[in-house]
């Protein structure tokens, strides 16, 4: 029953806010006393995953290959884990005056909506149930956009909804071409089943086809054109939960089916998978050269640190896909703090356009510091988690001989640590261009301070004690490296 | 030919025009159709029909109610409302599977029981609680939709805030 609590209170939460539609307060109060009970049960199900190593539960009693499975290792379950305290950090923001999204009746209920469906994409453990997780997500994540009703918003919704559709039908085309062939959806029974020889050459078709939609949902290159034409019209909560989990999901996607389920899926496939990881971390990484919204920047960040993620997917090792893990937790962590931080620059000096803004290090020196260790982090600066995370990724590149992927991966930190520098020079150094008194003093934003502060300190905790997550990131893709050894 | 602003304004403005057999009829029908909804809502326990199936025949019911008498009177008979009515649905069908956890099975695992009633056995199960999660759920849900494009529709329909 623990398995289910992470994707059984999400929603009871969502149920319960969508019926205080009158109350505002009682919305708020309920939901983050939801967010609360998500993240003790994503401890208790962490705790429970360490002593007892992989629990699973079979929906209605349902004989396994033909029943759907929800199974958590110590992959799901640190994932799940990471998502409660990014819906715990995100709803926290939103109760403070840094860029809120509006409190219409349905917000609440489409942020657990997205929670729930998140964590049970984690925890599925069937490709049909993936893609029906995935189809919830993409739902709430639109009601999510356009929540607010502002004509450029439905123009960002109506980007990502099309776009997302594409990714949609590849991946339902994909899972009915695989279970064709295999007659098997639950990811053990598929596993056994793509070892089957007369499968070897249709399967990789199959399986490339179900690695595009993934790439496309996770925002890879060149198929992330939804991400940034969408992003930058959310609100700064929203968007640091959009930013932080959305995109991961589809790295989680890739790293469960290439990792465990089809393994054994030709080299050409990883190689491939490699190269477009170093043009995804560049394009992201240029693109964000460009602009000057800070949102934008951000955005475009997203795109070039999945780059990373997928690089260590295409190492096909199990030191890759702790890197990934590593990587991912630190990520999700890092991103989503930049953003709610964006929001509390838009509350402060009043603009997200780093040409309109400037003077908060005079202002707000706590904030400055607050940035500076969080951008350091997503720079890759030591002792950061950012830099363990790139050390572990770049030793198994180079462990492997692959001295391009690991030199590039390198290379591109200087774009991100040039972006960074520039938010800190823009918005941070140089005046205030309407005068050394803009910097606005806004009541209530301490919830703002303290969810960020929140993830900062896991962020330094995570750079400064990197040996038990080390150890835990480790265990999680031996784990399930393991799983297909024994399988085989 | 007109521009218009609103997209819904080239269909027909069904509110405005009164049809006098259909008024004549609505209240008797209202009732016929929803006793039908709940007939296939029940023979869906073995048969075709279910929860499915008869939320969509209880929403035939109020779509032809908001249609003639417009949407308050819509609103008005039936039960909650639309969203509260989509909600409950669905947090009937979760709560359906709890009870099997309690006897230590795996969650959705559904129980069968029968009430004895004397003459005859009445066959109850927790798939039927899901089921009427279900029809709740599809009514609640749909009929939103119904009432937003009918207002559209017939932007001078009155009540329309409610």
């Amino acid at each position: 029953m623990l398995i289910l609590l992470p994707l059984l209170i999400p929603l009871a939460t969502a149920l319960l806010t969508a019926l205080l539609y009158r109350q505002v307060m009682g919305r708020r109060v309920v939901s983050l006393f939801g967010a609360g009970c998500f993240l003790v049960c994503a401890i208790l199900l962490l705790i429970d995953v360490e002593r007892v190593g992989r629990l699973s539960v079979a929906l209605g009693s349902w004989p396994l290959p033909y029943g759907i499975e929800f199974a958590a290792d110590r992959l799901s379950a640190a994932l799940v884990l990471i998502s409660a305290v990014l819906g715990v950090a995100v709803l926290w923001h939103q109760t403070s005056a840094a860029d809120p999204a509006p409190e219409t009746p349905l917000l609440h209920p489409l942020i657990h909506g997205l929670l729930a469906a998140v964590s049970a994409a984690f925890l599925t453990a069937d490709l049909f149930n993936l893609y029906v997780w995935f189809e919830l997500m993409l739902i709430a994540a639109l009601g999510l956009l356009v929540h607010g009703g502002e004509p450029r918003q439905l123009e960002a919704a109506f980007k990502y909804l099309a776009l997302n559709m594409v990714g949609t039908l590849l991946f339902l085309a994909a899972v009915a071409f695989i279970y064709g062939a295999t007659g098997q959806l639950n990811f053990t029974a598929l596993s056994a089943a793509a070892r089957r020889p007369e499968l070897a050459a249709a399967l990789p078709v199959y399986v490339t086809l179900l690695v595009l939609a993934f790439l496309l949902k996770a925002g890879a290159f060149p198929l992330f054109a939804w991400l940034p034409a969408s992003y930058h019209t959310l609100p700064a909560p929203v968007l640091a939960l959009f930013g932080g989990l959305l995109t991961k999901v589809g790295v989680y996607a890739l790293l469960r089916l290439l990792g465990q389920v089809f393994d054994a899926a030709p080299d050409l496939l990883f190689e491939g998978l490699g190269w477009l990881a170093l043009l995804t971390m560049l394009t992201g990484g240029l693109g964000a050269v460009y602009h000057w919204d800070l949102r934008r920047i951000l955005a475009f960040h997203i795109v070039s640190q999945i780059g990373y993620l997928l690089l260590g997917i295409a190492l096909a090792s199990a030191a890759g896909a702790a890197a990934t893990l590593f990587f991912t937790l630190h990520n999700i962590l890092a991103k989503a703090n930049l953003f709610l931080i964006a929001g509390l620059i838009w509350a402060l000096a009043g603009h997200y356009d780093l040409r309109r803004i400037g003077g908060l290090y005079l202002a707000r020196p706590g904030l400055a510091l607050l940035f500076l260790v969080v951008a350091f982090s997503l720079v890759g600066a030591p002792p950061s988690s950012g830099f363990w995370s790139k050390f572990l990724l770049v030793r198994e590149t180079f462990v492997q001989e692959h001295y391009v992927w690991g030199g590039v991966a390198l290379a591109v930190s200087l774009l991100t640590l040039y972006s960074m520098v520039k938010i800190w020079l823009e918005a941070f150094w140089k005046p205030h261009p309407e005068g050394p008194d803009s910097v606005v003093s806004v009541a209530n934003l301490a919830p703002a301070y303290a969810a960020a502060l929140l993830l900062a300190v896991l962020t330094l905790a995570m750079g400064f004690m990197p040996e038990p997550w080390v150890r835990y990131v480790e265990a999680a893709s031996y784990g399930f490296m393991d799983s297909q050894q024994a399988a085989l | 030919m007109k521009i218009s602003k609103n997209p819904f304004e080239l269909a027909p403005a069904i509110n405005n025009s009164r049809n006098l057999i259909l008024e004549q009829v609505m209240p008797l029908l209202y009732g016929v159709i929803l006793a039908a909804a709940v007939w296939i809502l029940w023979r869906g326990h073995h048969a075709p029909g279910g929860g499915f199936i008869g939320g969509l025949t209880a929403l035939a019911a109020t779509a032809a109610q908001a249609i003639v008498f417009g949407v308050p009177s819509a609103l008005r008979r039936m039960p909650l409302g639309p969203m509260p009515l989509a909600v409950t649905g669905v947090a009937l069908a979760l709560c359906s599977g709890l009870p099997a956890t309690w006897f230590g099975h795996p969650y959705l695992t559904h129980l069968w029981f029968d009430v004895p009633l004397g003459f005859t056995q009445l066959p109850l199960s927790t798939v039927l609680l899901f089921d009427i999660g279900v029809f709740c759920a599809v009514w609640g849900t749909l009929s939103g939709y119904i009432f937003a494009l009918l207002r559209g529709s017939d932007a001078t329909s009155p009540g329309e805030q409610s």
